[in-house]
């Protein structure tokens, strides 16, 4: 009797389930994908939100950047090289104080209206709100621009007297605060991108941030190769071809697919499983997997970030530049690179990772002989004086080796013992800003291709410095290269504000990043980029 | 009846009333900054969002302004966490994704769980019952970030017609609901197999058996209706825990359930969003403890009269 019924009922369920598996597919979703020109990419999480004003993180930026496009444009395979976006042209005066940018009369927005010189003034005037109820944290974005900072300070009310000026419908005047040569550079960034004037402000005001619904799908409309289609939570955004785009013509994709997936090791299985064209990341203990199983797919590639540990110079013993430098010496990064991370990450000099033409002054490398020197010259008497000193980091499965390794290299080569903090992200965040940890795990991403994007956070109480640093040295040779038009001198005076950093050790170097992802050998002109920002009106999907 | 259903509504509210004040303030009380965020924020910036979300103003005004808001408002007011979005919307996006998976993998343990607890305690210490025993144990031990993984990788990456995870297709469902139901169907064994033993050990039973009543009909007609009690009494809270969506099988499987949004909710401390979903749980939960309390008076005639 009960032998009857198992037997009927699974052979129920086993017919339910080979019905449901043989009645639901023939393709895989890359297959299907490929033919109908749609690009999938795995994004890490949920975007926080849409509005280029509004955001700052780079899953973020991946959206916005099909979404959106600026006065110039990334090219797909050189870096710090700026292709025309909405402006076809653009001039400087000799000190490259005042740019000219003439806008392309064919650009529009996803609606059909004319994008104008008047939709970017609006949009800086938006970013720049001085309005404390408008938390646009990227906002010192567009500090380059004359009176930005005082106007978004409060300083100054007039918005016509901040450097930007439409001349015309289609001419737009940018004055700057100082020569910067790389403009160009800086407007392929979101925060430099307009956003459409007329859809703003049917949703709100100029500064209504977040209760805007003009962002949400059905309300987007943007001026960039795409427009939002569908946006679901943790579920999937999905853009399709702008149809009004002025170079519709260069947009191969008809659409792309971007998936929230926050677990990295399904996102890898994902890949395996033909249903991703492009993983945000590899985890690192699937590296070796992915090496050995795609190949050339797996591409490890540069990335102009750095990791770091900042230190809190305020707090005994690290008021001490010579035990600074002795816990910075002590770092065997060659090793954290190869054994921990193993994506190709490369040891960090200095805080600006190698780039153009740039020179980094190479400070900081592992030397346990000098750092025990240094330790000896500190005036500590012995190990055991030292006082109780911990490191602060996340919760991340890599914080944690990361942190142990530190504590096993400072026990091994200074004989000092090092407790670690874990921490979740937003505790964590917290108590870096309020200086409240001796070491924290820390990195930084290039908004742009110039060390400044590296170099300004150190200013004396800088938002991003919570070090307790401060060096006027430092801050009179950023003054310097900011008034200096010539470029190598000016990278030249940027390298001696390195230096001087660096000397004075209120970070710990550790590493340069890297980007680690899976590609589809279908997915043609991604080149490597130093930014990792690419622009997808030049992405191409072709089988062999 | 009638006041039964009564009387056990009013003690949902109270419970659930309770259950959000604690809430509330254990929230607030955890470390972190919700809007702390990888860059900078001004203190100017950050005291605009705190009066943004009503957070500047002293606890017990912002615990009172928020049942305010949902009383008179039908409002649970905005994510801090996702801007610009309601919890409600939230909530109202992601429940019939979980409400869909969690109904299916119930369906799957029961189907799966009770039979099983019928044939182990059919066998008793017989090889049948060790072996359902120990598919039941292993369904409690091993958990969902273990199975979804082998789930993953041995069955949808060589099947072509599955897929690892996502939530596009009709058989996306199947994993994710896989998964989630062995946790369900270990549980429903190992209790109808007690619950079974219990009956076939009573009076009536070898009174029938004595009688000559045939062996299925003894199980079908006889025992299995007392035998289940124990179970559906365990079916009530399941239900509802298994409709709000499980945290881990939807980060492994990509599936946009609720069960994620507890969790982010609480390390992104999204107070509005952990508060309107315990409060809508809370309220699930003393639904179907309520229905599973009917079920047992449906099932148990001493229950009615008493």
């Amino acid at each position: 009797m009960g032998h009857i019924s198992v037997v009927r009922i699974i052979g129920f369920i086993v017919f339910g389930l080979s019905f449901l598996l043989t009645s639901c597919r023939r393709q895989s979703n890359i297959e299907e994908a490929n033919d109908a020109g749609i690009l999938i990419i795995g994004n890490s999480n949920e975007p926080k939100g849409l509005d280029p004003h509004l955001v700052s993180g780079v899953l973020e930026s991946n959206i916005i950047r099909a979404l959106f496009e600026g006065l110039c444009v990334e090219d797909p395979a050189i870096d710090g090289k700026a292709l025309p976006g909405v402006a076809m042209k653009w001039t400087p005066n000799k000190e490259f104080t005042e740019w000219t940018f003439d806008l392309n009369p064919e650009a529009k927005w996803s609606d059909g209206e004319d994008v104008t010189a008047h939709d970017f003034v609006f949009s800086y005037k938006r970013m720049l709100s001085p309005d404390p109820n408008w938390p646009a944290q990227y906002s010192e974005m567009l500090y380059f621009l004359k009176n930005a900072q005082e106007y978004n300070k409060g300083k100054i009310t007039d918005f016509a007297q901040v450097g930007a000026k439409a001349v015309d419908k289609h001419t737009l005047l940018l004055t700057l605060r100082g020569p910067i040569p790389y403009l160009p550079e800086l407007t392929k960034h979101y925060t430099w991108y307009p956003v459409p004037e007329h859809i703003v402000l049917k949703h709100g005001k100029i500064n209504t941030a977040f209760s805007s619904q003009w962002t949400r799908p059905g309300n987007l409309v943007s001026n960039g190769p795409f427009q939002l289609k569908t946006w679901t939570t943790n579920h999937k955004i999905e853009v399709e071809r702008n149809p009004h785009y002025w170079d519709a013509e260069t947009v191969s994709l008809n659409g792309i697919r971007y998936l929230p997936v926050k677990n990295y090791y399904t996102e890898t299985r994902m890949y395996g499983d033909e249903q991703l064209h492009l993983t945000y990341t590899v985890p690192s203990e699937l590296i070796p997997f992915a090496k050995e199983n795609y190949g050339s797919q797996l591409r490890q590639e540069n990335y102009v970030g750095v990791r770091f540990l900042r230190v809190n110079t305020l707090r005994e013993p690290f008021t001490n530049p010579k035990v600074r430098r002795a816990f910075a010496l002590a770092i065997d990064q060659q090793a954290i690179c190869e054994k921990i991370l193993q994506g190709g990450q490369k040891p960090a000099s200095g805080i600006v990772p190698p780039f153009g033409e740039y020179k980094p002054p190479a400070i900081i490398q592992f030397d346990p002989v000098k750092a025990k020197e240094l330790l000896a010259e500190s005036g500590y008497e012995s190990t055991s004086a030292f006082p109780d000193i911990t490191i602060l980091t996340t919760d991340s499965e890599t914080g944690r080796r990361e942190a142990e390794a530190l504590q096993a290299m400072w026990k091994e080569h200074l004989g000092i013992n090092v407790r670690i903090i874990q921490r979740e992200w937003t505790t964590y965040l917290q108590k870096q800003y309020d200086a409240d940890y001796d070491l924290c795990a820390g990195g930084w991403i290039g908004d742009y291709l110039d060390p400044t994007t590296f170099l300004e956070m150190w200013i004396t109480d800088g938002g991003n410095n919570n070090t307790g640093w401060g060096s006027e040295t430092f801050e009179e040779y950023l003054h310097e290269a900011e008034n200096t038009a010539d470029v190598s001198q000016r990278m030249a005076t940027l390298a001696k504000a390195e230096e001087t950093l660096l000397d004075d050790t209120p970070v710990l170097p550790i590493y340069w990043y890297t980007t680690t992802y899976l590609i589809r050998p279908e997915v043609k002109n991604w080149h490597p980029l130093l930014l990792n920002n690419h622009p997808f009106k030049f992405v191409k999907i072709e089988k062999d | 009846m009638l006041r039964t259903i009564l009387s056990r509504l009013l003690q949902t509210v109270v419970v659930v009333f309770l259950l959000v004040t604690f809430t509330f303030f254990a929230i607030h009380a955890m470390p972190g900054d919700p809007f702390a965020d990888a860059k900078a924020t001004s203190p100017e910036e950050k005291a605009a969002l705190e009066a943004y979300y009503g957070l500047d103003k002293p606890l017990p005004v912002q615990y009172f302004n928020w049942w305010k808001n949902v009383i008179t408002n039908n409002d649970f007011g905005d994510s801090i966490a996702m801007k610009g979005r309601k919890v409600s919307t939230l909530i109202s996006e992601s429940f019939p994704v979980s409400l869909k998976l969690g109904l299916l993998s119930l369906v799957m343990g029961i189907s799966l769980g009770i039979p099983l607890g019928i044939i182990a305690a059919l066998y008793h210490n017989q090889m049948l019952d060790y072996l359902a025993m120990i598919i039941a144990m292993a369904g409690i031990c091993v958990v969902a970030f273990v199975l979804g993984p082998i789930f993953q990788i041995n069955i949808a990456k060589p099947l072509t017609s599955l897929n690892v995870a996502g939530w596009d297709r009709p058989a996306d469902i199947i994993l994710p609901a896989i998964t989630l139901c062995f946790g369900v169907a270990a549980y429903l064994a190992r209790l109808t197999r007690g619950g079974m033993l219990d009956v076939l050990s009573q009076d009536y039973i070898r009174s029938a058996r004595a009688k000559g009543v045939p062996p299925l009909k003894i199980i079908t007609r006889h025992a299995l209706r007392p035998a289940l009690m124990p179970a559906v009494t365990f079916l009530g809270p399941a239900f509802a825990a298994i409709i709000t969506g499980s945290f881990v099988v939807e980060n492994i499987f990509l599936v946009p359930g609720m069960g994620q949004h507890f969790v982010l909710g609480v390390t992104s401390k999204d107070y509005n969003l952990v508060l309107g979903l315990v409060l809508f749980y809370g309220i699930l939960m003393g639904i179907a403890n309520l229905l599973s309390d009917l079920v047992l008076i449906f099932m148990d005639p001493k229950l009615r009269t008493s």
